[in-house]
């Protein structure tokens, strides 16, 4: 209770320096729109419909993008921490691709597939896969290789081995695997939201990208604030049920 | 099928581990580990084998459980050739090698699930049994990393005991747990192999835990792996392990493999 209050009043803190530095009039009211005016400009936006549709837009793909690139990106490393060819080719090829930001991956997508969903959808895929193929790969490689023998004694066939132990034991390394992916596969569909307009639908990244061409920083400032509160609310929604769960079993994290 | 008609399974199993040997191939050396081991087990025996590190006698348990193969010879449990790890020999590790992801009884339940032919509800009456034979029945949804050291070996031991193996392997199981714990262990470890009747082969490096827990403690020595000499422990059970007559077998065996310790200086 205590801690709620603490946190809400941290929030309406920032607000408030917020209001009182726009009240001072230190830069333009342009360039630095009142809380109010982003607030308007939100209400007006869930009013039209402009920011249902276009967060809808948004999380249809990143989801779409994100669930192909774990189904990818799983499977990947698993066969990249148990073979060694794998290990030299893929592994590598991973290693290599996750290292480039996902933004770089926008011209091609662009050249290939022109101006269309799945040009989005293969930068979402791009985005998500490789640091999710790491993060396995890492998990299963951190395994005490005590569990698989113990299973294996217990009677445990190669199948049951994989998804009874090896995946439930690197399941602290996949989780945040995943969380890392899905930070990566929301910077690289906003990176092509912003980069390119297509007439499928109009994401988040596009009313921001308008925002920007308009010169309306209350749509810029507020598109920003819903992209950060959609973040918070996936990260809670997702992956807080996992973590719990692995704080509570493996008696890892803080109390 | 009854919790009791599970309970009574199968008896337990003849060991024969004949002629042995076996090398491990490292980057600048060939090791050893085993030369020429043969030893038999009777149904329902307890075996100890002592040695100093590195005289092979893990990987000899590892050889008996199928989980390494022997370069030369065989093992034949019950007559058949032990070609690779299965549930009726059942391993517990130095380290408890519970399943962190899985409750206690989630644990106990692991090796169950793989034995067929049994309801679930039977499973969940046989594991929640062990884990009343070890005394943890208060503990059945606590997390792994709750349990101290010993509470995890008890784990380990309901979870090696529950799918009712014919042979349980035992690799150094108390030796990461304090004096206390140990020695509490002693005697739950009789206490249960004379209500469960297995036959059982224990490692390790503690001449009075072997003189505590031994029908038979066999010796080795390293640099090849042998077996030097096999003593008769024939005290009667329960033993104390703080008692005179563990004493003194425990520094028979200190004699003897200080003797073979010598010998294999001698000869190097």
């Amino acid at each position: 209770m205590r801690r709620t209050f603490l946190a809400i009043l941290f929030f309406v803190a920032l607000v408030a320096i917020w209001n009182a530095v726009v009240r001072a009039q230190i830069w333009s009211p342009v360039l630095l729109p009142s809380p109010l005016s982003v607030w308007e400009y939100l209400v007006g936006a869930v009013r039209d419909g402009t920011l249902l549709q276009a967060t809808g837009v948004t999380l249809r793909r990143l989801l779409l993008g994100y669930f192909i690139g774990i189904a990818i990106g799983l499977p990947l490393g698993l066969l990249t921490a148990s073979s060694k060819f794998v290990e030299d080719t893929i592994g590598v090829l991973a290693l290599g691709l996750q290292t480039l930001p996902s933004v770089c991956w926008v011209p091609l997508a662009l050249l290939w597939l022109g101006q269309t969903e799945s040009a989005m959808l293969f930068v979402v895929i791009m985005g998500t896969v490789w640091s999710v193929v790491i993060a396995t790969d890492t998990g299963v490689r951190t395994i005490p290789p005590i569990f698989a023998r113990a299973a294996r004694t217990m009677g445990s066939n190669p199948f049951h081995k994989w998804t009874r132990v090896i995946l439930p034991a690197s399941l602290p390394f996949l989780v945040s695997g995943m969380k890392q992916g899905w930070a990566f596969a929301w910077r690289s569909l906003m990176a092509a939201e912003i980069y390119v307009t297509i007439l499928t639908g109009f994401g988040l990244g596009h009313l921001l990208h308008y925002g920007r061409e308009l010169n309306a920083m209350d749509q810029v400032i507020g598109i920003m604030l819903v992209i950060i509160v959609i973040g918070l609310l996936t990260d809670k929604i997702l992956f807080s049920p996992w973590e719990r769960f692995l704080h509570r079993r493996w008696g890892t994290g803080r109390r | 099928m009854s919790l009791q008609e599970e309970l009574q399974g199968p008896p337990p199993a003849k060991l024969i581990v004949d002629h042995v040997s076996k090398w491990f191939r490292q980057k600048r050396q060939v090791i050893h580990a085993l030369d020429d081991v043969s030893l038999e087990v009777a149904e329902g025996e307890f075996v100890v084998i002592v040695g100093q590190s590195g005289c092979g006698k893990s990987t000899l348990l590892d050889i008996i459980a199928g989980l390494e193969k022997p370069d030369k010879g065989r093992v034949l449990a019950d007559n058949q050739p032990v070609l690779q790890p299965g549930r009726h020999r059942l391993v517990m590790f130095q380290d408890s090698a519970l399943f962190p992801w899985l409750t206690v009884f989630g644990n106990v339940m692991f090796g169950l699930k793989l034995k067929p032919g049994l309801r679930n509800s039977e499973r969940r009456e046989v594991a929640k049994f062990f884990l009343q034979l070890v005394g943890l029945e208060k503990f059945v949804e606590a997390n792994v990393h709750e349990l101290s050291g010993g509470m995890k070996q008890r784990v380990a031991l309901a979870r090696a005991l529950a799918p009712n193996p014919r042979v349980l392997l035992m690799d150094e199981p108390f030796a990461a747990l304090d004096a206390m714990t140990r020695e509490q262990l002693y005697g739950d470890i009789q206490q249960i192999w004379q209500k469960r009747r297995k036959t059982i082969i224990f490692v390790t490096h503690n001449v009075r835990e072997a003189a505590c827990l031994a029908d038979r403690v066999v010796i080795m020595s390293p640099t090849p792996g042998r077996i030097r000499e096999i003593f008769e422990v024939s005290l009667p059970r329960p033993r104390d392990f703080n008692s005179i007559e563990i004493a003194q077998h425990a520094s028979k065996l200190t004699a003897a493999l200080k003797g073979h310790i010598r010998e294999t200086a001698v000869a190097h």
